[in-house]
């Protein structure tokens, strides 16, 4: 432990840490634009040059190493003079455009140069114009302001695995660019706009909508997949227009998926912004009170043949608003798996990523059963190729063949392999059997088939065989997609007595024994399933859900409430309210809490604060926000018997393309258009397809 | 930067490239293969007499890495030729040393010798004019490389000789063109005139 001064102020620190970590942990401010304390050291941007006691020279201090008794200054008149120097070279080419830049006023060439730049240019020969490059509908380039730190070249080979861009040409001559025929495609292509000091790569769905100082920012969390990552939203007015991430060492980092950062435009298209009726096959708008007039009368006569279906965004408020609301009806048919998954929810650490996201990191081997995790949940993909770079982790993957941009042994596609891993003739069994810290994450794509249960059995038998479960480790994780689903699981949104799961709902519907079907933003349903039934669609898109609709409650998007959602590794969080639903939209407990009142059947909750003791009375899941609740191995879990035919695939085709909110977002559209449904896409060949 | 038109649309290394490319490979240990870059370039334009984004393909292939790391290392240096080139590549070092010592007039001269300006191929494809980085010479700027030869000590007079004669067809001598031997002082030795290699006096 080197023991070094930085402006007079003593610091021990570990060895091979750099001169500006030991200044950060310091507090002691030293401008930088290359340098990034999640990408490798580069060292070319020259802005962080400091003194150092007995070096002849300045030195970047990214780069240097802390040395015993090193003497660092960094605020000296020669530390000011050499940075002056460099802020000048880089300000030789930048045209200096920021009053029409995106990135003015939370530039860091922009602030830097307030501190080192001269109010006036020596040079007298033009400065370089550089082309723009195609980064794709996601990303706007200015290459002319680029000033060469390669964050985004180190970014997407680093973090992202997909090793598109890069530095051509010297000198002068040097230009950032992508490898000709190549897409940048990542998932995670949104967060080089972050990473990018200058304003060479902006947002480009909103590029020229707004100045950074005129934006509102509140701090919410995303659910737009199951992950939950810290999000802020920036808005103006009534709408969102940017989503950036906030750092969650836990959850992600500093990252996020570009679904959750660009599908933001899809809250403005096909909003459901009042109550609709069908009169004659015809949806008419209606008042509330005349929309619950009818559907009190459909309850009255349907009596108990009552079903609710959640679907992947339903909030925790509305889903236990909605069960409490059909129990007092006395009708048990309720469900939050849309898709069929076969989790039951009785044990709870059948259904959690129990290693939890960071704690991927300290696993040594690892099983992919039937998930594409780059496609369900990009960042923590990132976090899985994070371990694999650390070196000894050893992957492998049951299902299809495809980039994940990490190294992992295909074991094949279909269940039998599972079955052989089970019964240890599989050396992959071996291999788990022998690390310290074993871990399988098994996707939808396989719960979600009809044998999922059968799978979900072999997974636990396999997790117990291995020993991935043991004291201080549990390496058994299921990989959600559904914002809404743990949340659902934990407080019960599952089939009560005498129903088995969703096409149990829509088959009794479509029998008559279901006469009114409330969806709960579910538009996954199969619509026609569901017969005849009086179909109540109470969500935020005019999605298929709607289309199929006889009343529709017009509800609130994730941005638009106060609400607890659940993430994957069974972490209570909230959003926040950071705009107001459109027109006569409303909170959804709130609709179902004044649906009740015209039932005749009153909830025992009418505020916020009412229902979250409600919520954390169903789970202490619910009173512990933004802590990871753990849940005890417990018993046995899934169903014996023998797994069927087919590949065991990822449940998601279209990766642009999930949900309401995305399938409405153009920009969405013109991700799918440009690079098909991400990686792995079955239809259309894409730069990063493996 | 590339001409997209030259752009062929394979590449494959002859059976006797490819063994030199093994060779090169197995001198770096395992999972360090794309220290092998350079030399593997260099073969490639050895074969083609340029660097075609098909061959950097095909060494990113081999060596594991990104095709794009390879385009960095190709675009960097100057040695390596984007485009083809005719069959002299005239390389004329315009860097500082060089430029004192009269680099201006060199590049003069021989773009009036060629009849070409920088980045050209002369019509007949026998010359190809380049302005590089400086190439480890400056003792004897300036200079500048035809092929794999090293033209130094020039001045417009003898720069114009050295490319005639190559367009007679003759191959000048290499080295200095103003009768120095190697680096010594022109004119000849001015110190320890009077020891010899044996150790005795002269």
């Amino acid at each position: 432990m080197p023991k070094l001064t930085i402006d007079g102020r003593e610091i021990e620190v570990e060895a091979g840490t750099t001169i500006i970590q030991a200044a950060d942990q310091l507090g002691i401010e030293i401008p930088r634009f290359c340098y990034h304390e999640r990408l490798a050291i580069a060292g070319n941007c020259r802005m962080c040059l400091v003194e150092v006691e007995k070096m002849p020279k300045p030195v970047a201090s990214c780069a240097q190493p802390v040395g015993e008794g090193m003497v660092v200054k960094t605020n000296t008149a020669g530390v000011r003079k050499a940075r002056q120097g460099v802020m000048e070279f880089l300000l030789l080419n930048h045209p200096l455009d920021c009053p029409i830049c995106d990135q003015g006023g939370e530039c860091d060439l922009q602030d830097q140069a307030v501190a080192y730049g001269s109010d006036k240019g020596r040079c007298q020969e033009g400065k370089r114009a550089v082309p723009d490059k195609d980064y794709g509908p996601l990303v706007q380039t200015m290459m002319t302001r680029c000033i060469q730190c390669t964050r985004c070249v180190r970014f997407i080979a680093e973090i992202a695995g997909t090793p598109v861009l890069g530095g051509l040409g010297r000198g002068e001559h040097l230009e950032i660019t992508r490898y000709v025929g190549a897409a940048v495609s990542s998932e995670l292509s949104g967060n080089l706009i972050d990473l990018c000091p200058v304003g060479a790569l902006t947002n480009k769905p909103a590029s020229y909508t707004y100045r950074s100082w005129e934006l509102k920012k509140t701090e919410s969390i995303d659910a737009m997949d199951a992950l939950g990552s810290s999000i802020r939203l920036d808005t103006r007015g009534n709408e969102v227009i940017r989503v950036l991430p906030r750092v969650n060492e836990d959850v992600n980092e500093e990252w996020l998926s570009d679904r959750s950062r660009f599908a933001v435009d899809g809250l403005k298209r096909q909003r459901l912004d009042r109550p609709y009726v069908r009169k004659d096959g015809k949806l008419v708008a209606v008042t509330w009170n005349e929309a619950f007039a009818v559907i009190a009368a459909k309850v009255k006569a349907a009596g108990t043949k009552i079903a609710v279906i959640a679907g992947d965004q339903a909030d925790a408020e509305a889903m236990i608003a909605y069960k409490d609301l059909l129990a007092s009806l006395g009708s048990q048919a309720i469900d939050c798996r849309q898709d069929g998954a076969k989790l039951d929810g009785s044990v709870r650490a059948s259904y959690l990523f129990n290693s939890t996201v960071a704690g991927i990191e300290q696993a040594d081997a690892l099983l992919m059963i039937g998930t594409n995790p780059r496609k369900e949940s990009p960042v923590l993909n990132a976090r899985i190729r994070k371990r694999w770079q650390k070196g000894g982790f050893k992957a492998a993957r049951i299902g299809h063949k495809g980039d994940l941009t990490f190294k992992y042994e295909h074991l094949g596609d279909d269940a039998s392999v599972l079955k052989a891993l089970v019964d240890g003739k599989h050396p992959f069994f071996e291999t788990l059997k022998n690390a310290a810290k074993p871990a399988l994450i098994i996707g939808q794509g396989a719960l979600s088939r009809p044998d999922g249960a059968v799978l979900l059995g072999l997974a636990r038998k396999l997790a117990d065989a291995t020993g991935m479960v043991k004291d201080g480790w549990n390496g058994f994780n299921v990989l959600h997609t559904a914002a809404a689903r743990v949340g659902g699981l934990d407080l019960g949104f599952v089939p009560g007595q005498g129903w088995r799961d969703v096409d149990h709902i829509a088959d009794a519907a479509h029998k008559g024994d279901i006469a009114v079907v409330f969806l709960l933003g579910a538009d996954e349903v199969e619509m026609k399933s569901l017969g005849e039934a009086f179909v109540v669609y109470q969500g935020s898109h005019g999605d298929a859900g709607a289309h199929r609709a006889d009343v529709i409650l017009p509800g609130a998007a994730y941005t638009e409430k106060s609400a607890t959602y659940v993430n994957l590794e069974g972490r209570a969080q909230q959003t926040r309210l950071a705009v107001f639903p459109p027109g006569e939209a409303k909170e959804d407990w709130r609709i179902v809490r004044a649906l009740s009142d015209v039932l005749g059947k009153p909830l025992p909750y009418d505020s916020l604060k009412a229902v979250r003791e409600r919520l954390a009375k169903a789970s202490p899941v619910f009173a512990a926000i933004g802590q990871v609740t753990t849940a005890a191995w417990g018993a046995s879990f899934g169903a014996e018997g023998s797994a069927g035919d087919g590949a065991l695939v990822t449940n998601i085709d279209n990766f642009y393309q999930t949900d309401p909110i995305s399938r409405a977002s153009k920009t969405m559209a013109e991700c799918t258009a440009a690079f098909g449904g991400g990686c792995n896409h079955k239809h259309k060949k894409t730069g990063t397809n493996g | 930067m590339s001409d997209m038109n030259h752009e062929p649309a394979s590449f494959a290394f002859t059976a006797e490239t490819l063994e030199k490319a093994k060779a090169f490979i197995a001198k770096y240990p395992a999972g360090r293969q794309q220290s092998a870059v350079m030399p593997l370039l260099d073969l490639a334009q050895r074969q083609e007499g340029w660097v075609s984004r098909a061959a950097m393909e095909v060494i990113a292939e081999m060596l594991d890495m990104a095709p794009i790391r390879v385009e960095e290392v190709a675009t960097f240096y100057t040695m390596y030729n984007r485009k083809p080139v005719g069959t002299f590549h005239v390389q004329v070092c315009t860097n500082l040393p060089c430029m004192l010592r009269g680099s201006d007039d060199v590049v003069a001269a021989a773009k009036e010798a060629l009849g070409v300006d920088f980045g050209d191929m002369t019509a007949d494809g026998k010359f190809t004019l380049s302005e590089v980085e400086c190439l480890g010479a400056c003792v004897n700027a300036p200079m500048m490389q035809i092929n794999d030869d090293y033209y130094e000590d020039l001045d417009a007079a003898s720069t114009k000789a050295v490319l005639e004669a190559f367009k007679r067809g003759e191959t000048p001598k290499p080295g200095p063109q103003n009768g120095r031997q190697f680096s010594c002082p022109k004119g000849g030795a001015t110190s320890l005139t009077e020891l010899t290699f044996e150790g005795g006096k002269a």
